[in-house]
Order: C-alpha cells, then structure tokens, then sequence
C-alpha cells in the first residue's frame, strides 16, 4: 500500500508541475509578445496628458525625454522624486510642465500637472491621480467637470498671495458647494507650483539634459 | 438542445450568480456605481469565464482530484493575466477603463464556482455555453443595480459611455433627474449593499408568485461564497 501512495503522490505532482511549467511559459511569451505595444501605448498616454497642459504651439522639441528631476523637501513640497517636462520652442525655453502633488486631498494625495509658460502665467492645470470622494470632491477631474480650467491663464501678477484660497476662506477661486476640502488642497498645490515656478525657473532650464 | 435551455435558464434566472448563488460580490459591490462599470466588468467576466470553463473541460480527465483546485485556480490567473496584458497592448482605449477590472475578475468566486461544477464534469461545448451565461447572468445584475445606483446616486444614467465608445458616444448619456445633487450613500458602498438586497428581494417575491409546481427550488448556500 506505502508504494501506491508514494506512485500517486509522485504522480500529482508531475500533473502539477507541468500545469505550472505550461502556465508559465505561456505568461513569460505573452509578457514579450506586448511588452513593445504596452510601453508606446503608456508613452502616448502620457504624451497626450502633457498636451493637455501645453499648446502645442509651445514646443517642438521631444517632452518625454527632456526632464529634470525635482529632489523631494524643496519648495515645492513634494515627499518624493518629482519630474518636470521641459518644452523648447527653436531651442528656448518656453514653458516647463510640473508633476505637483497635493498632499492634503479629502483621501489622500492629488496628483497634478502644472503646464506654466514662459511669463509666468498658467498654460493648464490637470488632475492624474485622486481618490476623491465618487460624486462628490471628483469635479477636480476633467472627465467630471471643468472646474481644473478656472486655473487657466493665472499667474502671481494677475492674483495675489492673499487670493490663492477658494472663496470660503476668503480667496477667489469657486468651488462646488460640500466639497471644500479637495479644491482647497488643489488651489494650494497650483499655487505652490506658481511660486516654486517663480523662484527656480532658471536652474530648472540650466540644468543638464536628464534622460528617463 | 434542451440542455442548453436548462444551461441558459439556470445562468439568467434560476440560478442567477449576481441574485442566487450570491457568488462574485467582491466586484459587484465594488464597481457597481454606474451602469457603464456595471456592464462592462459583467461583460468582461462573462469573457473570461467561457475562456475558463472552455479550457478546463478538455483537461478535467487529467486533472486528478487532489490538485483541481490549485490547476483550476492557476488555468484562470494565466488567462485572466494574458487577457489583461493583450488588452492593454492591442485595445488600448478600452483597457483604461475596464483596466482596473480585470484583475478583479481572478478574485470572483463564481469563476472558479463554474469551473468547479461544471466545466470539470461536461464536455468543452456545453461548458463554454455555459460559463458564458453565468457570466451574462451577472452582467445583468452587475448592469441594474449600476442603474440602480446611478440614477439615485447622481440624477444620470449610462455617464462614463463616451470612455468605451469614444466621445461621440457622449449624447447618450441621460440626465434622469436634473440639476440633481446626488445621493452619496447610493454612490458609496453600502448603496450596493442596499441595492443588491433589493434585487434579491424583488426576485424572490417574483419567484413566490408562481404556482408551486414550477418554482425553483431554493439553493442550498454554497460553500465557496465567502468572497
């Protein structure tokens, strides 16, 4: 009896092991046959993100690889390795696209990014990343409403420090009644990102062409 | 055919995943705050489970008891993982919103239930037939309390159709109740608890008012529906 169940065991698991082997060169092609295809198609979307926040009259040189790396605890307040896109017109700069982060969202961070033209003023704000509340904080995203456009076209010149806030605290920006909390975090993010905009825009173009 | 009657009736209504067998909750709870996520994971589901049982039942002979369950279970993780993959490289659009689902799908009891007590006991056709309805069974109630929710949550019904058919898809999207202000209990997740009881409710007392003779007998809870 010892022998046939040691047989049956041995058996099993040679069932179980090619079942594994199969499963697994099966996963190991599929992962190498739309490797390629995945990563263009995560390039676009990203591309696509960027030319949300960026005419694209403002650059003609390639997004995706001219960027700089922003160390996280400077100005802009971000907690880890940020990057910033740099658009060149002919060679000059002519606008740079932040990845800011809004810490204090209703349910965590909000990722943005922040296209900011050459004189300061705001190309396009947009919402990436947000676990606001369904229906109620998520107007910040495109897909859920305009609201992210009323940064459009603002610089510091044009508002001052004071009127960074949403009209409830006293600033001038609208926000959906309710939901307070998330375009206060927002508000404060874009604003963060004009200032640190303000104060490094030179070392940001000075510094040496990073590749991804 | 009259087998592939019973297959089609036990997955629509008499042995409804979504209302009867109550398999599958996780996602059903998860994304049924509209009627687009609803479908479209229910339909995607539906994919994934013809692709299961439609390859387990030609190998159900081989398989010795023992280990079906591991087998089952790593046949459907290996399918769902290329399904996932070749949509994100070859339908791009339609991966991002449905994206997020898909690997929710190796998490649904009701995959592995049909697999189980079906596909390894019938031949590859019916089994296909049959993962297929169970799986549009659940599109159905996934769809409804979408619905459900939706137009109590947010005044709309069928918002987020432009992300699957593209924008032009946007004029149908309907405004039920306007310039409403949302009901977030029904958008959060106890609406779906909420829903999914009266779902289950009304079908029972749909099914109360058929002559004895021809009521379903009530199932016996199943001892995988813990997930």
């Amino acid at each position: 009896m010892k022998e046939s169940t040691f047989k049956h065991a041995l058996g099993t698991s040679v069932v179980m092991i090619a079942f594994t082997i199969v499963g697994t060169v099966l996963l190991v092609s599929d992962f190498f046959a739309t490797r390629g295809p995945i990563e263009e198609n995560e390039r676009q979307a990203k591309l696509e993100l960027l030319q949300q926040v960026l005419p694209a009259d403002l650059h003609d040189n390639e997004l995706l690889k001219d960027t700089v790396k922003i160390a996280p605890g400077g100005d802009l307040g971000n907690r880890k390795e940020t990057l910033a896109y740099r658009a060149r017109l002919g060679g000059q700069p002519s606008a740079l696209v932040l990845e800011a982060t809004a810490p204090d969202g209703y349910s965590g961070e909000i990722k943005l990014l922040v296209g900011l033209k050459a004189d300061g003023t705001i190309a396009g704000v947009r919402v990436i990343e947000h676990k606001e509340t369904p229906g109620l904080g998520d107007y910040i995203d495109i897909t859920h409403g305009n609201w992210i456009k009323i940064f459009d076209d603002e610089s510091l010149e044009q508002t001052a420090d004071k009127d960074w806030k949403v009209k409830k605290d006293g600033g001038k920006f609208d926000y959906v009644a309710g939901a307070t909390i998330t375009p206060r975090a927002v508000v404060k993010a874009v604003h963060k990102a004009l200032k640190f905009y303000a104060a490094h825009r030179d070392e940001m173009f000075a510094e040496q062409e990073g590749e991804q | 055919m009259a087998a592939y009657r019973e297959i089609v009736e036990n997955g629509l209504w008499k042995q409804n995943p979504g209302v009867v067998q109550l398999l599958g909750l996780c996602p059903t709870l998860a994304v049924t705050s509209s009627v687009v996520n609803g479908a479209s994971l229910g339909l995607a589901t539906a994919v994934v489970m013809a692709a299961s049982n439609g390859s387990v039942a030609p190998i159900r002979r081989w398989v010795p008891d023992e280990i079906r369950i591991p087998v089952f279970i790593l046949i459907i993780a290996a399918l769902v993982t290329i399904i996932d993959l070749s949509m994100n490289a070859y339908v791009h659009s339609l991966h991002k919103v449905l994206g997020i689902f898909i690997p929710l799908i190796v998490t649904n009891c009701i995959v592995l239930a049909r697999v189980e007590s079906f596909a390894a006991k019938n031949p590859v056709v019916p089994s296909i037939f049959d993962g297929f309805f169970m799986g549009l069974g659940l599109a159905l109630v996934l769809s409804l309390l979408g619905a459900m929710r939706e137009v109590v949550g947010k005044g709309t019904l069928f918002s987020g159709i432009d992300l699957v058919f593209g924008p032009a898809a946007k004029q149908f999207m309907i405004t039920v109740v306007p310039d409403y202000h949302g009901f977030l209990l029904a958008v959060l997740p106890p609406g779906a608890f909420i829903g999914l009881g009266l779902l289950i409710a009304c079908r029972n007392w749909m099914e109360s008012r058929k002559p004895a003779s021809v009521r379903t007998p009530p199932v016996p809870a199943m001892a995988q529906a813990h997930c």
